[in-house]
């Protein structure tokens, strides 16, 4: 049994090689026209991909993943009696800033969570930053420095100093820096309202490359912070970091549903940057559909051809004793090696193109072009192939032998 | 009938039947071939000649009556069956010699085996250089069909046709399209292999010279055989 399906399979892959080789021309166009085609959905995926992922990995850099806040506070309404209808003007409360309750709880909760990788208490509130005649609106931000070095690693961006808070120490934006003329080693005063004021030594000066970070941002100590937004032992934010980060906004639902608290996702707070990525990979998508339906009809027609120039010679391999199973794989057996074969070559093409890319191009970000890319391009190509052969090949297999022998 | 290689039983022809273009094509055909018989097959064209020999080919199917191959009735047997048959019981030569073009002239004469077997043995591959020096080609073994004449690809034809040691070889107007001198060619070649081989041969032919040279004669008109003459003592 085995022998006679590996006999067959000989057979079959040299009739198939030998059509191929004996079309030349035939088969040197097609093949163009499948590496064209692989190598653009290659290069256009790399691109994209390679774009999508430095543009997330900028944005992430200075956010957290998933944010956890107090609920909104709302009004309650006393419930009406029975057949009563009210009319209400109702004016939404204004939210003040409020700590989370129990927060060192949802702390060891969410630490425990197999998906967060980081998970960090912030206590944030707006603030005034006087330095001499100076006055800057600031948002102060209490951190507990290891932790929240494991959401944002502020020290991989620092231009001056260290990152060190506590202790009277403060780390301070580069825009907030120049506006009031400090340096490392200056002092800056916080005022955070009803008279709760501190001093603070700037022991190291930031810039995340984002202007509204770099001139808002003061981080302090979390004590130090709570006592000047009078929180004492509160905190406002739970930031956390995930394992994948399309995945946050799912798991922000789950996080809700396990704290009672708010949870926003990266993806909500930043709708338009996701709306962005999106609609970029839905045109990546239909390029490469099309691309590929364009290189599949190619690969039928040239196999159509293919079909009718050789009807006489199915004829007589049928008349020889050759199955209809046997002409069938032939055939399916070239549209594959054509999605192998002309792949393969797209593939090294469109590898060539990223790196041309990589070498003269804006030179913003580096387009890699990962094995698996490579692998299921060629899969896919080599599938399409085979689909693309299908209806030629069933052609040929039905072929009567006696009237395709007498085809002229 | 062991001796018999083939046996038609009443086998009746008609094509796309309980149609305006049904047409009856064989009636009542009654044959046997012998082992080792060269018979030829005339008549005037749209006698059903062809269509005879593709029902002998098992390329078609009778509408009527029974088709015993080496004694094995075959009207209703599968595709696959029919196939395996044609491969293994019988040898084709058309009169358009049909060689595949992709393949040498030695890969052609070795295709029913390679149909069959896969790759080719070293003996196979000796098997078919023997055949192509019996027809007499052998120094072409490497050329394509493309490149050698019309008689000599029939040649090739024939010594592919003869690789599986068929008991039953069909010829279908081999000499329709060579010039009479090429034609006396094959035909003596026809003998030849009959002789040494000891194949039943069943050649249709228009060729009277042809049809004159067989021991045996069969003339199909209008879908009946009307004769079926032995000119001389079959070879034994």
């Amino acid at each position: 049994m085995l022998r006679r399906w590996r006999a067959s399979a000989w057979t079959e892959w040299l009739i198939a090689l030998r059509f191929l080789v004996d079309n030349r021309l035939q088969t040197l166009m097609i093949l163009l026209g499948i590496s064209v085609g692989s190598a653009v959905i290659v290069f256009i995926t790399a691109l994209i991909s390679g774009l999508q992922d430095n543009v997330v990995e900028r944005t992430l850099g200075t956010q957290a993943h998933i944010r956890v806040l107090t609920p909104d506070q709302f009004n309650r309404l006393a419930p009406l009696p029975d057949g009563a209808v009210s009319l209400t003007l109702e004016n939404p409360r204004a939210q003040r800033l409020r700590s989370i309750g129990n927060w060192q709880d949802v702390v060891a909760v969410l630490d425990r969570h197999p998906r967060l990788l980081a998970v960090s208490p912030v206590v944030s509130g707006p603030a005034l930053a006087l330095s001499g005649v100076a006055r800057e609106s600031v948002a102060l931000v209490g951190i507990d420095p290891v932790r929240y070095e494991r959401i944002i690693p502020i020290s991989e961006d620092l231009v001056a100093g260290e990152f060190r808070v506590g202790a009277g120490d403060g780390v301070i934006g580069s825009e907030l820096a120049r506006d009031l003329g400090l340096g490392v080693g200056d002092k800056l005063r916080l005022d955070g309202g009803a008279e709760r004021e501190a001093v603070i030594d700037i022991a190291g000066i930031f810039e995340l490359g984002v202007r509204e970070l770099d001139a808002r941002y003061v981080y302090l100590d979390l004590k130090q912070a709570q006592t000047l937004l009078a929180l004492p032992g509160g905190v406002t934010v739970i930031d956390t970091r995930v394992d994948e980060i399309f995945d946050a906004e799912q798991l922000a639902r789950r996080i809700e549903r396990l704290t009672g608290l708010k949870a926003e996702s990266w993806m909500q707070t930043n709708g338009q940057l996701r709306n962005a990525l999106k609609s970029q990979s839905m045109t990546t998508e239909m390029i490469r559909l099309f691309v590929g339906i364009s290189v599949a009809f190619g690969i039928a027609s040239v196999l159509a051809v293919s079909v009718v120039q050789r009807t006489r010679e199915i004829g007589i391999l049928r008349a020889m004793g050759s199955p209809r199973g046997q002409i069938l794989r032939v055939f399916l057996l070239q549209g594959g090696l054509l999605g192998l074969i002309g792949s393969a070559i797209g593939c090294a093409v469109g590898w060539g193109l990223v790196q041309v890319f990589n070498v003269f191009g804006p030179g913003l970000f580096q387009v890699t072009v990962g094995p698996e890319l490579i692998l299921g391009s060629v899969l896919v190509a080599m599938f399409a192939g085979v689909l693309a052969a299908a209806v030629p090949a069933r052609r040929a297999a039905r072929y009567d032998p006696a009237e395709a022998i007498r085809y002229v | 009938m062991s001796d018999e290689v083939l046996r038609l039983d009443a086998i009746g022809k008609t094509f796309n039947p309980g149609t305006q273009l049904e047409s009856t094509v064989l009636r009542d055909i009654n044959l046997r071939l012998g082992r080792g018989e060269l018979t030829a097959l005339i008549g005037p064209s749209g006698s059903g000649k062809s269509t005879l020999l593709n029902l002998i080919g098992l390329l078609d199917v009778p509408s009527s009556g029974e088709l015993y191959l080496q004694g094995q009735p075959t009207r209703n047997s599968d595709d696959q069956t029919r196939t395996r048959l044609r491969n293994q019981a019988l040898g084709f030569v058309f009169q358009f010699h049909h060689l595949v073009s992709a393949f040498s002239v030695l890969e052609n004469v070795l295709m029913p085996l390679i149909i069959r077997d896969g790759r080719p043995s070293a003996e196979t591959v000796e098997l078919a250089h023997g055949l192509l020096r019996e027809v007499g080609l052998d120094n072409l073994a490497a050329k394509k069909p493309t490149e050698i004449s019309g008689g000599q690809q029939q040649r090739v034809a024939i010594a592919r046709a003869l690789i599986t040691r068929p008991p039953l070889l069909l010829a279908d107007e081999p000499t329709g399209n060579l010039d009479s001198k090429t034609a006396d060619g094959v035909f003596e070649l026809f003998r030849r292999i009959n002789d040494q081989f000891g194949c039943s041969i069943l050649v249709v032919t228009h060729d009277p010279r042809l049809a004159a040279s067989c021991p045996r004669t069969v003339q199909l008109v209008d879908g009946r055989i009307v004769s079926d003459e032995k000119s001389a003592p079959a070879p034994s």
